[in-house]
């Protein structure tokens, strides 16, 4: 034995490994993420990889056939309903598990567990808005109802099963490249899934940004600024309905003209995360009456994030009690939006404002006690521990009051200076809310009467239900359960001294508005306003109304149509916002002002055909010069406003502008002359010009070079991507593709004898980067294309459309 | 002779071990078979770094060949920075040549008197 060269060697093979298995010197450990056997190879998918399977197991009641067809759409056939259930969750785990993870981590404010430090803002965010909070309300309310309860049980069931067979070598890349593993599933983490869409759907609130609008803005200048009134609102539910008298009545605190509405008190809060503000999307139905086939269709494309891999995993779902296809969550049971054998239904964000802030006065620092009703309140402490990979634990002391956990105080600031106020957060998602109940009776539906038995139970987030059915019944429903206000209620932060400006009630169920065969023939809705002035409650004024008007534009002119004719309309690009703002911009631009260079972008802005195609220059002219008509109009009067403050809505400037041409804000504050229509608009265009020849010089002046659309991956990591996309459309077109945000599954089910239905979303049935089946559907999306969505029937299991079977039987 | 039969050896039972256990289980194997087959420390080594040089290639490539590269493409631009199919298996099987190598030279020491 040679002791020395032993020594040296055996360090440096011991110091190969540990270096190649940690990542204490490399980013990454390598050998054990290249290990050929273990690491990443393992998730490179065989481009004919057979997914056969033949399962067993005890939880199983009886036998569950899946025919997976040649796009990985599994078709579940099971002998009893719960078993359907198990399967589903255990597909979806097989075949989705690490973003089923990561969501429901992020939900519950764990991500720090993940990502470490970087995690911790928006960890302290999600626990302090009540996440967890709100789950663990629901999931009791969940497990209350024994249908719910038995399919949340069996799903969980069937993600667990999935989990415990994997191998190191199985596990997703995702869990490899970050170095984790992944927990067991639980109905828990199904209640933090669906708190995470009503984050998404229902978090979104303006209070802080208006409160401080409100106070620097002088009371007229304010109602300019933010009407609540849209010239172009065309409602959900058409205008001239007639409403009965409302069973709730609220009236406004006495004070509330003097300590709220008047309030001038400024506010100084960081700019928190926020969902995105055009969670939109479009559904319509027109009836038989305006078909070709004379049966009703429906179309629904909820417009989402983009991601990858998708919200979506397009299923199957076959019982002796109920047989659905359609779009489901990884994450929770039942198909969310699709159709049945009788019917079909889909859903666009209702969005009403359903998420307030109260200012609580605490009795000192402790913030033991709370000024409530003139007296002090006990505290209630849900003491938030955070883990932390690669430090230690961050524990968080969120206080609880009457209104909900206070969210912001001087401890969660971020990094800017804030008052030293507390202010709690009213939000319905943390009501009790039976979503998962909704789901599961429309995939049971017949008819009207299921179905609006079955959407009565979705609360928050509360949706445009619309639903079709083959009896020729078409209808929608502005549903959800909606705290009744008084007008102003909410828009601003409100004193929570006392009960007087709690929410003094919810609308009545049967006070929703909504339509059942109407006499146009169609129904439909697009994120806009509800109902015009004459329903009884307030609305609250943040809604796009753009979309919703080209909808039922077009639905009005539109008579024998195809289910071809709603694919090119759920594809179109035409921009009714721009046939709008256009004319304005061209009656108004000095020509004389304008050089050559400048004049050759008017020029496009003139010729062009207002539709935003992906290869037209005009769509790109009109954007940056929108953004520098806003500028000129508006910069001076926000110069010395509060960084944290509510911009104008588009609808707000252009209503603004049409009604009155020399509308206040034209003028610019800072010079001594007064600046016009056309000044602002000249002004506009300069400056949209030389932004305009940067961009052509980057060869960006077709628009879906200048909006590169993508489709990020959960991690944002660049080859798991797809940037680039060849897709027009816009924020105000049907076809609302923008950024990082647009159409994230497009239907259109014609309610024929033989169901004809039809459907797409960008990802893919995989979630594994290794798959041919992780983004394939990504080209037909871009492209306006669709794939027919096939409801198998028992007997077709020989199709040519099924490549794979896999059995699952009892143990 | 010795030479072959170590590389045989080291490569199966690298493969076999690595069905049930950790990938560095392809050191402990390198070690013991060096430690059983007496041979000069630079021929130990060589036999184990060819062993796995072949075998991670080998093993890598087949997969990556199946996947028409497809994941390659994606995470060698993640961990190579680089878009390089080619270059990520020629890293596996270096960083399994390295390991075996060593290890099997640390086998050789110890049976060299």
């Amino acid at each position: 034995m040679k002791i020395l060269p032993l020594i040296i060697s055996a360090a440096v093979t011991t110091g190969l490994v540990v270096t190649l298995n940690t990542k204490l010197l490399l980013p990454a450990p390598l050998g054990k993420l290249l290990s050929p056997q273990h690491g990443i190879w393992q998730n490179a998918e065989n481009a004919t990889a057979d997914f056969k399977m033949d399962l067993s197991f005890p939880q199983l009641d009886g036998a569950v056939d899946v025919y997976l067809d040649d796009r990985l759409v599994p078709h579940v056939f099971a002998e009893e309903e719960n078993d359907v259930y198990f399967v589903q969750g255990y597909l979806h785990a097989k075949f989705r598990l690490w973003q089923m993870e990561l969501q429901t981590h992020a939900a519950a404010g764990r991500a720090s567990e993940i990502i470490g430090n970087k995690a911790l803002a928006h960890d302290r965010e999600f626990r302090r808005l009540g996440m967890g909070y709100a789950a663990e309300i629901s999931l009791k309310e969940m497990e209350n109802d024994p249908a719910t309860k038995a399919s949340c049980d069996a799903y969980t069931a069937g993600v667990n099963a999935w989990i415990s067979s994997l191998t190191e070598s199985q596990l997703p890349i995702e869990y490899k490249l970050i170095g984790y593993t992944p927990e067991p599933w639980s109905n828990l983490k199904t209640a933090l899934f669906l708190k995470y869409m009503s984050y998404d759907l229902a978090a979104h609130d303006d209070d802080i940004e208006m409160t401080n609008a409100k106070s620097y803005f002088s009371p007229v200048d304010f109602d300019l600024l933010y009407p609540s009134k849209q010239d172009s609102l065309d409602p959900i539910i058409p205008k001239g309905t007639v409403y009965p008298a409302p069973k709730v009545i609220v009236q406004a605190p006495a004070t509330a003209d003097s300590v709220y509405l008047q309030n001038k008190g400024l506010l100084v809060v960081m700019q928190e995360e926020k969902p995105d503000k055009e969670n939109g999307s479009n559904n319509w139905v027109a009836a038989g009456s305006k078909t070709k086939s004379g049966s009703p269709i429906l179309c629904n494309d909820p417009h989402l994030g983009l991601n990858l891999p998708s919200l979506w995993f397009e299923m199957q779902l076959s019982t002796p009690t109920f047989n659905a296809y359609g779009a489901t969550f990884p994450g929770a049971p039942s198909v969310i939006i699709g159709f049945n054998d009788s019917c079909a239904w889909g859903v666009t964000n209702g969005g009403r404002d359903v998420r307030d802030y109260y200012e609580i006065k605490f009795k000192d620092d402790s913030r033991t006690e709370y000024w409530f009703d003139s007296s002090w309140k006990k505290t209630e402490f849900r003491i938030e521990t955070i883990k932390v990979k690669d430090s230690a634990n961050y524990v968080d002391t969120v206080a609880y009051t009457v209104f909900g956990p206070v969210m912001y105080d001087k401890s969660f600031s971020g990094n800017r200076v804030v008052n030293n106020k507390y202010y709690a957060v009213r939000w319905k998602a943390h009501d009790p809310s039976k979503e998962l109940l909704a789901f599961n009776m429309l995939n049971h539906a017949k008819n009207y009467s299921d179905y609006l038995a079955a959407v009565t139970n979705m609360h928050t987030p509360g949706q445009n239900f619309a639903f079709a059915a083959k009896n020729g019944d078409i209808a929608m429903r502005t549903q959800g359960d909606w705290p009744a206000k008084w007008k102003g209620q909410g828009d601003f932060i409100m004193p929570g001294t006392d009960s007087s400006y709690m929410w003094q009630g919810m609308i009545p169920q049967d006070e929703n508005p909504f339509q059942y065969n109407p006499e146009r023939g169609f129904v439909s809705s697009a994120n806009q306003k509800p109902a015009d002035t004459s329903y009884p409650y307030y609305l609250g004024r943040d809604y796009p109304p753009y979309r919703g008007f080209i909808i039922n534009r077009k639905l009005s002119a539109m008579n024998g149509i195809t289910p071809k004719d709603m694919m090119a309309m759920q594809a179109s690009n035409y921009d009714v916002f721009a046939e709008m703002a256009r004319p304005i911009f061209l009656k108004n631009v000095n020509e004389a002002a304008l050089d050559a260079g400048e004049k050759k972008y008017l020029e496009i802005l003139k010729t062009w055909d207002l539709n935003n195609e992906l290869n037209a220059t005009g769509p790109t002219v009109f954007s940056v010069l929108w953004e520098s008509f806003e500028s000129s109009v508006f910069d001076d009067d926000f110069k010395k406003a509060p960084a944290v403050i509510q911009h104008p809505f588009e609808s707000s400037l252009l209503d603004g502008i049409l009604r009155d041409s020399s509308y206040k804000f034209l003028d610019n504050i800072e010079t001594p002359q007064k600046e016009t229509l056309a000044d602002d608009v000249t002004t506009a265009f300069k400056s949209a010009a030389a932004k305009l020849k940067t961009v052509e010089v980057e060869g960006r002046l077709p628009w879906a070079a200048y909006k590169a659309t993508r489709v990020n991956h959960l991690t944002k990591l660049e080859p798991f991507s797809r940037l680039n996309l060849p897709v027009g459309g816009g924020t105000h077109c049907i076809n609302a593709t923008k950024e990082n945000h647009g159409p994230s599954w497009r239907m259109i089910v014609s309610l024929t004898a033989q169901t004809e239905a039809y459907g797409v979303y960008p990802g893919g049935q995989s979630g594994n980067p290794g798959s041919r089946f992780y983004d394939n559907f990504i080209d037909q999306w871009a492209a306006g294309k669709y794939y027919a969505l096939w409801m198998m029937k028992k007997g077709e299991e020989n199709d040519n459309r099924i490549k794979w079977k896999m059995s699952f039987s009892k143990s | 002779m010795k030479f072959i039969v170590s590389i045989v050896l080291m490569a199966l039972l690298s493969v076999a071990a690595c069905l049930y256990f950790p990938w560095w289980t392809i050191a402990i194997v390198a070690f013991i078979v060096a430690s059983l087959i007496p041979q000069s420390p630079g021929k130990s080594f060589l036999a184990g770094f060819i062993a796995l040089l072949l075998l991670w290639g080998s093993l890598s490539w087949y997969i990556s060949n199946n996947n028409n590269h497809l994941l390659a493409h994606k995470v060698s631009m993640i961990i190579l920075k680089t878009d390089s199919p080619y270059l990520l298996i020629m890293s596996t099987a270096l960083i399994g040549a390295l390991v075996a190598g060593f290890a099997a030279l640390s086998g050789s020491y110890l049976r060299r008197k």
